[in-house]
């Protein structure tokens, strides 16, 4: 393992903000925003319709009186009707991948393109990155805010960086053992990736010169964490953002690493229930809503994010005092609910990561064939961990179906398969077929206020 | 002295038998002996086959997941207390039976019944001591073609 220990770093004073001093800011902050999006047609018409002006923002409650903004409504305006400013003054787009095939547009001003490389260098300082370092980024560079935006915190940091892009594995590991990078920056499962295919070439990927990991851009569990630090012999650290917010720097893990640090003096974040768009409490899950207070091409009211995580208020051992979020365990999309208990796919992808022999290939089915839901996981079953002894196979059945009640806290049926017949796909394969008759209870149309 | 199984995993679903007895047809492979263990999920299948190499190459080629495994095949009188004598010298040498089944033919008045056993190689080191016979795959085959 790595011997680079991460410091207690902080950047700026903002994220050790006294809570009353922050509040303070963020509803000063809410006021003039509200004031610059009057023309944007989409909250033009709403503040006409709730009355809203910047004098009726009292407090920061007066939050709850404001529309929210759904992805569906990003596409109703698509490409720019959520402008704010000029189009002379936009320095920047990018985009990122829609439900419908055309992709969502986001805007940057130069001073949205500053305050995202300085938001990055925040979380990239937290997990102990250094200005004498050389940072491996295997992000692709294009539309996805993801390349770009890490690119522009590191240099912000002062760091070295190596552009490596997506890509060519064979190529991003000689340059890994060529030029010696220090960290590596990329998507969890690629990291995973290299480490495998630097093994396979007959390389130890523990050999690398790297000491520290950035991931992004997908979920992740905590084993996979592991995975990631004993494969790679690296620190690794989580950081979350979504492109409609502002890309890659809306949240960071410290050294700590207990939750992620939402940049509140950015960012009012919300964790709503998605069905009643209540606030939920501390440590319950709900979706992420973020109010982006300080951009100036694209603002956001109340953005569903559709993520679902949990927050934390309590203080950090990092003296930081803004809150944290957990990882996000699955979307509103993928969430099911079964007996009335809330499951995600990413939980049984957990689940059989742990079990030894167990793919994690499989299908979860629904079904409510009499009163009672019932869920039914199909788990490949590895070639090689097939054995002509029942004794084994009956223990890789019962090892799966104990780790998935209790990661789930429900109880499903699981049934081995044989190798190679569930469905594959090049990009998000297909996890579940509920088959229950009644409509779920769609989370995405709600453009409601609090008022409702 | 041991023989080679091949034993396959099988869903619990229609067809899912009969599908590598087929495969194995086509590729004019005959089963010597076959053992169907099963759990209301899935169910193992053991054969013993004269050219098991070809078999495991057909059958993985038809998408089966199939092993091979080393048992030992045993010769036992086909009279009362034939089995029980063999059983208690395997149990007086503290050695563990997985499973056992038994072949489809006998000559005379033996049967030849296939034992898996974890160590394998002691087994039949033991059995031996105990004047009892381990039928080798050459043997095993001419008995059953016979």
């Amino acid at each position: 393992m790595t011997e680079f220990a991460i410091e207690n770093r902080i950047r700026d004073s903002a994220e050790t903000l006294p809570r009353e001093e922050l509040k303070a800011l963020q509803l000063q902050r809410l006021r003039d925003l509200v004031a610059r999006i009057v023309h944007v047609p989409f909250y033009k018409e709403a503040f006409a319709r709730e009355r809203i002006t910047p004098e009726t923002i009292r407090s920061l409650d007066d939050l709850r009186r404001l529309p929210f903004t759904t992805k569906a409504d990003l596409h109703d305006y698509y490409p720019l009707g959520f402008l704010a400013v000029s189009r002379e003054q936009v320095a920047r787009f990018h985009g990122s991948s829609g439900t419908t095939g055309k992709p969502t547009i986001v805007a940057y001003t130069r001073a949205d393109l500053d305050l995202w490389a300085n938001l990055c260098a925040r979380f990239l300082v937290a997990g102990g990155l250094r200005p004498e370092h050389t940072v491996h980024i295997a992000f692709g560079y294009g539309l996805f805010t993801g390349g770009f935006g890490l690119h522009y915190g590191v240099e912000k940091v002062g760091a070295a960086i190596l552009p490596a892009a997506s890509g060519n594995t064979a190529r991003q590991i000689m340059l890994l053992e060529d030029l010696e990078s220090d960290v590596l920056i990329c998507t969890p499962s690629y990291a995973l990736n290299i480490a495998e295919a630097a093994r396979e070439g007959g390389k130890n990927p523990r050999s690398f010169n790297l000491k520290l990991g950035y991931f992004g851009g997908e979920m992740w569990t905590e084993d996979m964490r592991l995975q990631i630090e004993a494969e790679l012999g690296i620190h690794a650290l989580n950081n979350y953002g979504l492109s409609e917010v502002i890309g890659p720097g809306v949240s960071g893990e410290c050294a700590a690493r207990e939750g992620m640090h939402i940049q509140e003096d950015h960012f009012i974040v919300e964790c709503v229930d998605p069905d009643t768009l209540d606030p939920v409490p501390d440590y319950e899950y709900g979706e992420l809503v973020f109010t982006t207070l300080t951009k100036e091409a694209m603002p956001l009211l109340r953005y569903r994010t559709r993520d679902i995580a949990a927050l934390d208020s309590c203080m950090c051992p990092c003296g930081r005092t803004t809150v944290r979020m957990s990882r996000v365990p699955g979307r509103t999309d993928d969430m099911l609910i079964i007996r009335g208990v809330n499951v995600f796919p990413s939980q049984i992808e957990e689940a059989l990561l742990q079990v030894e022999g167990a793919a994690p290939h499989y299908l979860i089915e629904v079904e409510r064939p009499g009163v009672m839901d019932q869920m039914s996981v199909k788990v490949e079953v590895r070639p090689e961990s097939f054995s002509d002894k029942m004794s084994e196979m009956q223990a890789l059945h019962d090892a799966i179906d104990r780790r998935i009640q209790s990661i789930t806290g429900i109880r499903a049926t699981v049934e081995l398969v044989a190798p190679q017949t569930l469905e594959r796909s090049a990009g998000k394969a297909k996890r579940v077929v509920d088959h229950r008759c009644e409509k779920r209870p769609s989370r995405l149309d709600s453009r409601g206020t609090a008022d409702r | 002295m041991k023989i080679h199984q091949l034993s396959l995993f099988l869903e619990n679903k229609p067809g899912r038998l009969s599908e590598p007895c087929k495969v194995m047809a086509s590729a004019g492979i005959n089963i010597l002996t076959l053992s169907l263990a099963d759990t209301q999920q899935f169910g193992i299948l053991r054969l013993i086959v004269r050219d098991w190499q070809k078999a495991k190459a057909v059958l993985e080629k038809a998408g089966c997941i199939v092993n091979m495994t080393e048992v030992v095949a045993i010769e036992v009188e086909d009279k009362p207390g034939g089995l029980a004598r063999v059983l208690s010298a395997i149990e007086e040498g503290g050695i563990n039976i997985e499973y056992m089944y038994a072949f489809t033919f006998r000559t005379g008045d033996r049967a030849v019944i296939v034992f898996r056993f974890d160590n394998p190689d002691a087994a039949v080191e033991l059995l031996r001591s105990h004047k009892i016979n381990v039928i080798g795959s050459v043997e095993l085959y001419e008995r059953a073609e016979a």
